[in-house]
């Protein structure tokens, strides 16, 4: 069974309509990156999985109805919005307690364990912890939740570069495995490209590419060319074109490696090029919709 | 939709041995008991609203220093007097006043505590949780809105009245230490002061009078102050006040009544059959008798108000499985 299923799915603030009918499917252990601009409807989709809003279409998260049974699903989903939502006033050990009183699945030795690795104390209110700190504590009380899905929603918003990287080895190495699923939304794409095995770009509350990193890898190449091929490069049908010092790169969707290798080393680009790419493609082509924002 | 359709879950591709806990992966954890869900709920609020037992405490210590204050001052004659003569009634009734005089002010002074700290505490409940963004903290677990709900309004009807009670009983209990230390001093027999104090019926009184008019007939007020503040973005204390005065207003200028007024005021005052009154009108702190606890239980505006704090619950509730971050 699939961890997420929609179908339809529709999303509209009186007239602004976020998410405009998405069909997706997420299969368990898989690790889906959310990529879209500011009000692309990420956030909306992540909301509506985590029965946070109402919602139009067919969702089913972990085969529940979100809207309608948020409290039995987050026995099996955990969700780290952003560093911020952690109420200042708590006590780190008040935090250990509560979910330890609530969650049937939170292993409290799990998750004291990974708080003796950081300095963060047990006394300590969450205000006077650092920001880097206040996502350690997250991260381990989340972690020692056996879940079967993990959202996370730009979880590293505002973190200093260390702690970024820290956070998704922390989930590679001590949390992911191949009963896990984890979603998660970033503007940071570059630094979790090699973490995703799948990813999703969202535009215009529509899904305008899906893919999996395999196929991404295999479909998408990037070349840059010397001013001497460039025409013959251009031949081949590029789908964007940019300059780097002078020097063309050209970014290809589905060309033969064979024929781009001799106009020089052949590459796999950034998510974060391919998404600009399609993006610019799309609203150049008017496919992109009208003026929703 | 499906929200049903909650049965088993195949096993994902080569599930690791052991690694749910509840045995195999295709079962579901099973819900936690309610009571413990309440339980950890209202300590929650406890533990974010540590001002609401402070606050009791040290309007008790300010009294009780400006008891003992009252008690090193109190004019020796006059109490020898009446320790004397205790036995005559009519002196009898004004010296046990003017002993119990500062007892009764300590209860309705934390009495008086406890509907402020109230207020205060539900027009914040649903909406700082809000305004720190710790709401999509507490949404991330596994506790309904209405569970959350549930807990919130309990902390006033339940939770504060039996902090109160707690808090005057220790209040009295140095108030007779501190008394009885000064007296002592001042060489006067403190034995003939305990007898006259009557403590266990006043906390009878006290603690009836706690949860009958201020826990039960308050309730609605309580509940439309957690509806105000699961809906309103700021000024929670206007909404859930403007409203109010519009009502009365309008219904004065249109109508020339003023029936919500004292449909309101009875609602403040907790039914004059279910308290016990004094002859003049006031309502006194005696111990209640049987008869009005009958009135008390078979008080319209008891059982009104009641279903109107549902209501206003189930609002608060509806509001905030909506509501996110402000």
């Amino acid at each position: 069974m699939a961890v997420i299923e929609a179908r339809a799915l529709r999303k509209a603030y009186g007239k602004t309509v976020a998410l405009d009918g998405i069909d997706l499917k997420i299969e368990p252990g898989r690790i889906l990156g959310l990529i879209g601009p500011n009000g692309a409807g990420k956030s909306t989709a992540l909301s509506s999985i985590l029965g946070l809003i109402p919602y139009e279409g067919k969702l089913e998260v972990l085969g529940l109805d979100p809207w309608r049974s948020r409290d039995q699903l987050m026995r099996e989903v955990s969700f780290i919005a952003d560093v911020a939502v952690l109420p200042r006033w708590l006590r780190v050990s008040q935090a250990l307690d509560y979910v330890a009183g609530v969650h049937p699945r939170f292993d409290r030795a799990k998750a004291e364990r990974l708080l003796a690795r950081t300095a963060i104390r047990r006394g300590s209110r969450i205000r006077e912890l650092s920001k880097g700190m206040v996502t350690q504590l997250h991260l381990a009380l989340i972690m020692a939740i056996d879940a079967r899905l993990l959202v996370l929603d730009e979880p590293t918003l505002g973190l200093d570069i260390l702690y970024r990287k820290q956070f998704y080895d922390a989930l590679l190495t001590d949390y992911f495995d191949r009963d896990r699923t984890i979603l998660v939304t970033t503007h940071q794409v570059e630094e979790i490209q090699n973490v995703l095995t799948d990813f999703m770009f969202i535009h215009h509350g529509r899904i305008a590419l899906s893919c999996s990193m395999e196929e991404f890898e295999t479909r998408y190449a990037e070349v840059t060319v010397p001013a001497e091929h460039l025409a013959a490069a251009r031949q081949l049908r590029p789908i964007h074109e940019r300059q780097v010092f002078g020097r063309s790169t050209l970014l290809f969707d589905g060309a033969e490696r064979g024929q781009l290798e001799q106009f020089g080393n052949v590459r796999t680009p950034g998510i974060a090029d391919v998404f600009v790419a399609v993006l610019g493609n799309a609203t150049d082509d008017g496919q992109a919709g009208s003026s929703r924002s | 939709m499906s929200g049903t359709e909650s049965t088993a879950m195949p096993d994902s591709p080569g599930p690791i041995p052991g690694a749910h806990a509840e045995g195999s992966p295709a079962s579901r954890p099973a819900a936690l008991p309610w009571g413990r869900l309440v339980y950890w709920s209202v300590l929650r609020e406890l533990w974010e609203h540590r001002w609401c037992y402070i606050v009791p405490l040290i309007v008790a210590a300010v009294y009780l220093v400006g008891f003992a204050i009252g008690a090193a001052r109190f004019p020796l004659p006059l109490l020898q007097d009446f320790l004397r003569t205790g036995a005559m009634p009519h002196v009898k009734v004004v010296g046990a006043r003017l002993l119990e005089a500062p007892f009764d002010g300590a209860s309705l002074t934390l009495m008086f505590t406890y509907l402020v700290v109230a207020v205060i505490y539900c027009l914040s409940a649903l909406h700082s949780e809000r305004s720190d963004r710790s709401i999509l903290f507490w949404k991330s677990l596994p506790v309904s809105d209405t569970t959350t709900v549930v807990a919130k309004a309990l902390f006033p009807v339940v939770l504060l009245p039996l902090i109160t009670f707690v808090i005057t009983v220790l209040t009295h209990g140095v108030m007779l230490m501190l008394g009885s230390a000064v007296l002592l001093a001042r060489g006067v027999h403190v034995g003939a002061l305990w007898a006259q104090i009557p403590l266990p019926p006043m906390w009878v009184a006290l603690l009836y009078h706690l949860v009958t008019v201020h826990a039960l007939y308050w309730a609605p007020i309580y509940g439309w102050l957690l509806l105000v503040s699961a809906w309103a973005r700021r000024a929670a204390f206007l909404w859930a006040v403007l409203p109010v005065a519009a009502v009365l207003i309008l219904e004065k200028l249109i109508f020339n009544t003023s029936v919500f007024a004292r449909l309101l005021l009875s609602q403040l005052n907790g039914g004059e059959a279910a308290v016990p009154y004094r002859p003049g009108g006031a309502m006194t702190m005696q111990v209640p008798t049987l008869a009005n606890l009958g009135a008390f239980l078979v008080s319209p505006g008891l059982w009104i108000g009641l279903a109107v704090f549902a209501a206003f619950l189930a609002g608060a509730v509806w509001l905030r499985r909506r509501q996110g971050p402000i």
